[in-house]
């Protein structure tokens, strides 16, 4: 089977996803353009080469509708014989695009292809896409349809972490995440979103609120509680007989912060790479998906990441850096409890409380992420993991070069 | 015009403007109902009118009190195939379809209560007015016996009103007020009477000789936004767990409505139709349709009819009703009568406790008047028919007497004489015992065969049940004085004979017994509780324990082991006596009004489960599934239902079912115990109830009776 290499990772920096947040004046197809352009340029690739580009978008309507992958690619005035795949796995889109891509590559069917994903949340509102599992009540009733930030707290109160517990890991992902832009270890992969001007519009990630305390967050109301008790607790509650109610602890602080960015990869085989002059930086030893239970939701983790474990011949004391999705503080507690891995190997550049989740791209900018820290920190290997919506989970292993 | 040699159901005048009023007035019945004898002639009066260009308008009403009940529930508790539900659904609406596609104006003139298919009927005209009589009743109850409106119902209402409105009127089948109506836009006018109501419907058919329904209209927008607006998709979202919190899955029909109405708002109004006919046709076929029609229509039907009253002896009525004992239970029979018009007396030992069991009424009056349900005159009248005394002599000239005493046969007894030395020679005494046996403690009357008893449930003015107990010398004539006392105070009777615990007792503390076995066998105490709501029991069983105190039930066990010794029976006690036992008295944990029992209730919040509970049942590694529990629990009540039927304790099927749903809240979507039988497969229960005797104990051998069923193949019926 052919070898499948990471050649570079890109991303936009991530802008607060509301009104006033930098990038909610720029398009998404633009944030995807500005990373077609740096991608190419920094690689001098000679863009006819590119077999696919498979992005995740998971609220694919309006300008983010319609194939925004090809849209992107011709915007960006890329060859015309680059086609390109938008799909979805709800928050794994990212990641999901970096695995079929290297499944791509690792058949010998493609030899390079671009993944990554975009997301403009400020833009187009999460859920705006709609969806049988939410909308239509026979499906809604029959998958035992909750929103995320119920599951989060039925894990929260199934392992027992308290409101302070899960405020602790909120302030240490800022903390870790304030260092590491600080400290310049964001900046391989991070691309300047400039307008059309060339005028810089952001060119750091803007969400990171470095003085978060847990006393601050403690003034915080549960996001979900609310909702929960008109009618979602229940729900949960009827699949989770054991306990007799939830515990809400997820409030906007301790949860993934909602931001507009987008990213990219270049994936290829060692032979494309070497006739067109590109350096692999990491391998991807294994790749994995799994469904779980879809009320929780949020478990798919550990599954995930143990079968591509599995599938690499590797167990958790190989890997010497986690990144697990902070989708919700209490999801990567559970995850670092089920794998039984210590918390200082785990999203040690902080993660999506601080930094921002946007859904279609935080898969393929973590996976870069951990591929920089990697070679900063002269380590080997990575699992970068994500929980997906409607109970799946998703793990990609990576190996430095 | 009319030629018709026979009465139709469907009367036939055209005025001289050229204004057809449709009279719906079926022969030989109180109430219009749809079903072939109406739709035939309605079919073949709307050809008429859309084949005379002479015709200007149609007034559409009913020559009885009410204007249409609703669809023909024997027709559809008949069919078996899908196919055919969905035929009748679509052919029904072909005709409401043709109604207010005819080009001329239609108005429904409501002169009464018009639910289910006649409340579709009147939103398939273009104008609907109706008599201001509040007892006047308009809704769509098909939800209740597990069904949709199938008419047009779920397309037309939310287009009307609007998604969000319609849909508590469809989920929980309520009914309106005809002010309510109109304020809910379902009704566009209401009159005073029915020359009025008669005289608007052709002033509007002249005034609108060519109306659209806003349906119809190109232009047409929903009221309130069709589905895929946000704020409805986000209802959406939440509807189904709002729903199935209350309903645990158990009732296809909620997920249907909205099913239909969600659909409806996507597609044209056509399109929306057929995919109700098909939802429709779904729920028809549904065992849980079956079980509910079955029971909670022509059982209850049948019950309410005097299925169960003897015979050949006048309705009697009670004028004067005697209470004795003014706790919980007198206070609220004497709401109850005194509400239906009897005087009442009220007695107890002390004044003061007589006049705080008079009290309970006043409480309930003021929360009535609060909601706006009674008004301060309603509220002294009623009290002055309510006497609190402690005098036996103002029992005089009773037509009736319950006591309410302690459960205690001596106290019992005592009562029992010094009444019977005032009432009049023909007065009914009757105990309203839970679990003492009536022939018993008839021998302390001079008169047994006068003696019955009344079982009353808690909160007597909120449970719908009277189980009345025949004892061994009870005659006939006190049966049926007894039936109608109940009938009177517009409660359900059910006639049982006498045994240990009667018969809704019997069969409920099993449900209690075997929720007490499940936390012996180390099952998590809040998934047991799970399992029960989650088979459709209103409380876990634990729970309910707690509600009926653990020391009431110890109390009962002590009674029943002593006069098992006193007969020189064996005693073969439950499993679940031993938790009983540890918890009311080593733990010393009684139960709800004690403030501690299976739960904790601290004083302003919720009961939780008491967190030591599975320190003193510790959990097993073996954690059975819900299903399992839930099978136990309801297979313990239903062999228990099936023992007491063939003991003939309870005598008609009916009684058993009624009985389990409104005594103590078995699951309505099963129909009842022993309809539970039935639609689980009478042979395969037999074959269940045998794997959980050979793995939990005797006590779920297939009673006797379900043998010779499963060999004959035969089912409750």
């Amino acid at each position: 089977m052919t070898e499948a290499f990471v050649f570079d990772a890109v991303r936009t920096p991530r802008g607060k996803g509301k009104k006033d947040g930098s990038l909610h004046e720029v398009t998404p197809v633009h944030l995807l353009g500005t990373l077609f352009h740096a991608l190419q340029e920094r690689n001098h690739l000679d863009t006819t080469q590119v077999d696919d580009v498979v992005l995740g978008c998971v609220t694919p309507v309006g300008e983010q509708g319609a194939d925004i992958a090809r849209t992107a690619v011709l915007y960006a005035g890329w060859a015309e014989n680059v086609p390109g795949v938008t799909q979805s796995r709800f928050c794994a889109s990212g990641l999901e695009s970096v695995n079929l891509a290297a499944m791509k590559v690792m058949s010998g069917q493609e030899d390079l292809v671009v993944a990554g994903g975009v997301e403009s949340m400020s833009r187009w509102a999460m859920g705006s896409d709609g969806g049988a599992w939410a909308m239509d009540p026979r499906v809604n009733h029959q998958l035992g349809f909750a929103p995320q930030g119920i599951g989060a707290d039925l894990i929260a109160t199934l392992e027992g972490f308290s409101r302070d517990d899960v405020d602790g890991f909120a302030v240490r992902s800022q903390q870790r995440a304030a260092k590491a832009r600080d400290a310049g270890h964001f900046r391989k992969s991070v691309v300047p979103v400039k307008d059309l001007n060339g005028m810089t519009v952001l060119d750091h990630d803007e969400y990171i609120r470095p003085d978060t305390t847990v006393d601050g967050l403690s003034t915080l109301k549960p996001s979900f509680e609310q909702m929960g008790q008109m009618g979602f607790d229940a729900t949960a509650l009827r699949k989770y007989t054991t306990i007799e109610k939830i515990n809400h602890v997820h409030h906007a602080g301790n949860s993934s912060g909602i931001v507009d960015g987008a990213s990219l990869t270049l994936i290829g085989s060692r032979d494309k790479g070497k006739a067109l002059g590109l350096k692999p930086r990491g391998r991807i030893r294994s790749v994995a998906v799994v469904g779980s239970e879809p009320t929780i939701m949020l478990t798919g983790i550990a599954p995930a990441a143990q079968k591509a474990l599995k599938k690499a011949g590797m167990n958790v004391k190989d890997i010497d850096l986690f990144e697990i999705n902070e989708a919700f503080a209490a999801v990567v507690l559970k995850a670092v409890r089920a794998l039984d891995i210590d918390l200082d190997r785990v999203n040690v550049n902080g993660g999506a409380i601080a930094l921002g989740h946007p859904l279609g791209a935080t898969g393929a900018m973590i996976l870069g992420t951990a591929l920089d820290e990697l070679e900063r920190s002269n380590k080997s290997t990575a699992l970068i993991s994500l929980c997906v919506g409607a109970g799946m989970g998703i793990a990609t292993i990576i190996e430095r070069v | 015009m009319n030629h018709q040699t026979q009465p139709s159901a469907v009367n036939f005048a055209q005025d001289a403007d050229g204004i057809v009023t449709l009279t719906l007035d079926m022969p030989g019945r109180s109430m219009n109902v749809l079903n072939p004898e109406l739709t035939g002639p309605f079919a073949e009066a709307l050809k008429r009118i859309e084949s005379d260009a002479g015709i200007k308008g149609v007034i559409i009403t009913s020559g009885k009190k009410e204007f249409l009940a609703g669809a023909d529930i024997e027709g559809i508790f008949a069919m078996k195939e899908p196919a055919a539900a969905y035929r009748l659904a679509e052919e029904y609406k072909g005709f409401l379809r043709r109604i207010e596609l005819c080009g001329r104006p239609v108005v429904a003139a409501l002169n009464g209560t018009a639910l289910g298919g006649g409340l579709e009927m009147a939103m398939a005209c273009h104008y609907r007015i109706a008599i201001d009589n509040p007892k006047a009743k308009f809704g769509l109850p098909e939800v209740k016996l597990g069904l949709l409106p199938g008419g047009g119902g779920t397309q037309r209402l939310p287009r009307l009103i609007g998604i969000q409105a319609s849909l508590p009127l469809m989920l929980e089948g309520k009914e309106l007020r005809p002010d309510q109506a109109k304020q809910q836009g379902i009704l566009n006018e209401l009159v005073k009477d029915r020359d009025e109501l008669l005289a608007r419907a052709k002033a509007w058919c002249l005034a609108n000789p060519k109306p659209v329904q806003p349906w119809d209209d190109k232009k047409f927008k929903w009221p309130g936004g069709d589905s895929k607006s946000p704020a409805n998709a986000q209802m959406w979202a939440i509807a189904p767990s709002m729903a199935d919190a209350k309903s645990y899955g158990n009732y296809p029909a909620l997920t249907n409505i909205m099913s239909c109405v969600f659909e409806g708002g996507i597609v044209d109004f056509d399109t929306g139709c057929r995919v109700e006919s098909r939802y429709f046709a779904d729920l028809v076929v549904s065992q849980v349709s079956k079980n509910m029609i079955g029971s909670l229509w022509f059982q209850l039907n049948a019950i309410n009819k005097g299925k169960s009253r003897p015979e050949g002896f006048d309705k009697s009525t009670v004028k004067k009703l005697g209470i004795l004992g003014a706790g919980m239970m007198g206070a609220g029979i004497a709401y109850v009568s005194a509400k239906a018009g009897m005087d009442v007396v009220l007695l107890d030992t002390s004044q003061e406790a007589a006049e705080k069991g008079k009290s309970y009424s006043a409480g309930l009056l003021d929360k009535a008047i609060k909601k706006g349900r009674e008004t301060a005159a309603g509220k002294s009248a009623l009290l002055e028919r309510i006497r609190a005394t402690t005098e036996f002599k103002d029992l005089e000239g009773c037509d009736l007497v319950i006591e309410a005493v302690f459960e205690d046969r001596a106290i019992k007894a005592d009562v029992t004489k010094k009444t019977e030395a005032v009432i009049p020679s023909t007065a009914v005494f009757a105990s309203n015992t839970s679990t003492l046996p009536i022939t018993g403690m008839a021998q302390a009357s001079v008169r047994p065969d006068q003696f019955i008893g009344l079982h009353f449930f808690s909160p007597v003015d909120k449970m719908p049940l009277v189980e009345i107990i025949v004892g061994a010398k009870t005659s006939k004539a006190t049966l049926a004085k007894g039936f109608d006392y109940v009938q009177q105070i517009k409660k359900t009777p059910i006639v049982v004979n006498d045994s240990r615990g009667f018969y809704t007792s019997r069969a409920f503390a099993t449900y209690i017994m075997e929720g007490m076995a499940l936390l012996l066998d180390g099952q998590h105490p809040r998934s047991i509780e799970m399992a029960g709501l989650q088979a459709g029991m209103p409380v876990g069983p634990l729970a309910l324990h707690d509600e009926v105190s653990l020391s009431l039930s110890m109390h009962v066990m002590e009674q029943t082991r002593k006069d098992f010794a006193a007969e020189g029976r064996a005693y073969v006690g439950h499993p679940g006596e031993a938790v009983m036992v540890k918890m009311a008295k080593e733990l010393d944990r009684p139960g709800k009004k004690a403030g501690k029992g299976f739960y904790e209730y601290p004083a302003n919040g919720q009961k939780s489960i008491w967190p030591e509970l599975t320190r003193h049942f510790p959990l097993s590694k073996q954690q059975m599934s819900q299903q399992e529990m839930m099978e136990r629990l309801m297979f313990a009540q239903a062999n228990e239902a099936a023992r007491c039927y063939e003991e003939k304790v309870v005598m008609t099927v009916a009684d058993a079912n009624i009985g389990s749903i409104f005594g103590w809240g078995f699951a309505p979507h099963q129909g009842g115990a022993l309809q539970y039988i039935n639609a689980y497969g009478v042979a395969r229960f037999v074959k269940r109830a045998e794997e959980l005797a050979a793995k939990y104990g005797p006590r779920f051998k297939p009673a006797a009776v379900l043998l010779d069923m499963a060999g004959s193949g035969k089912t409750f019926a």
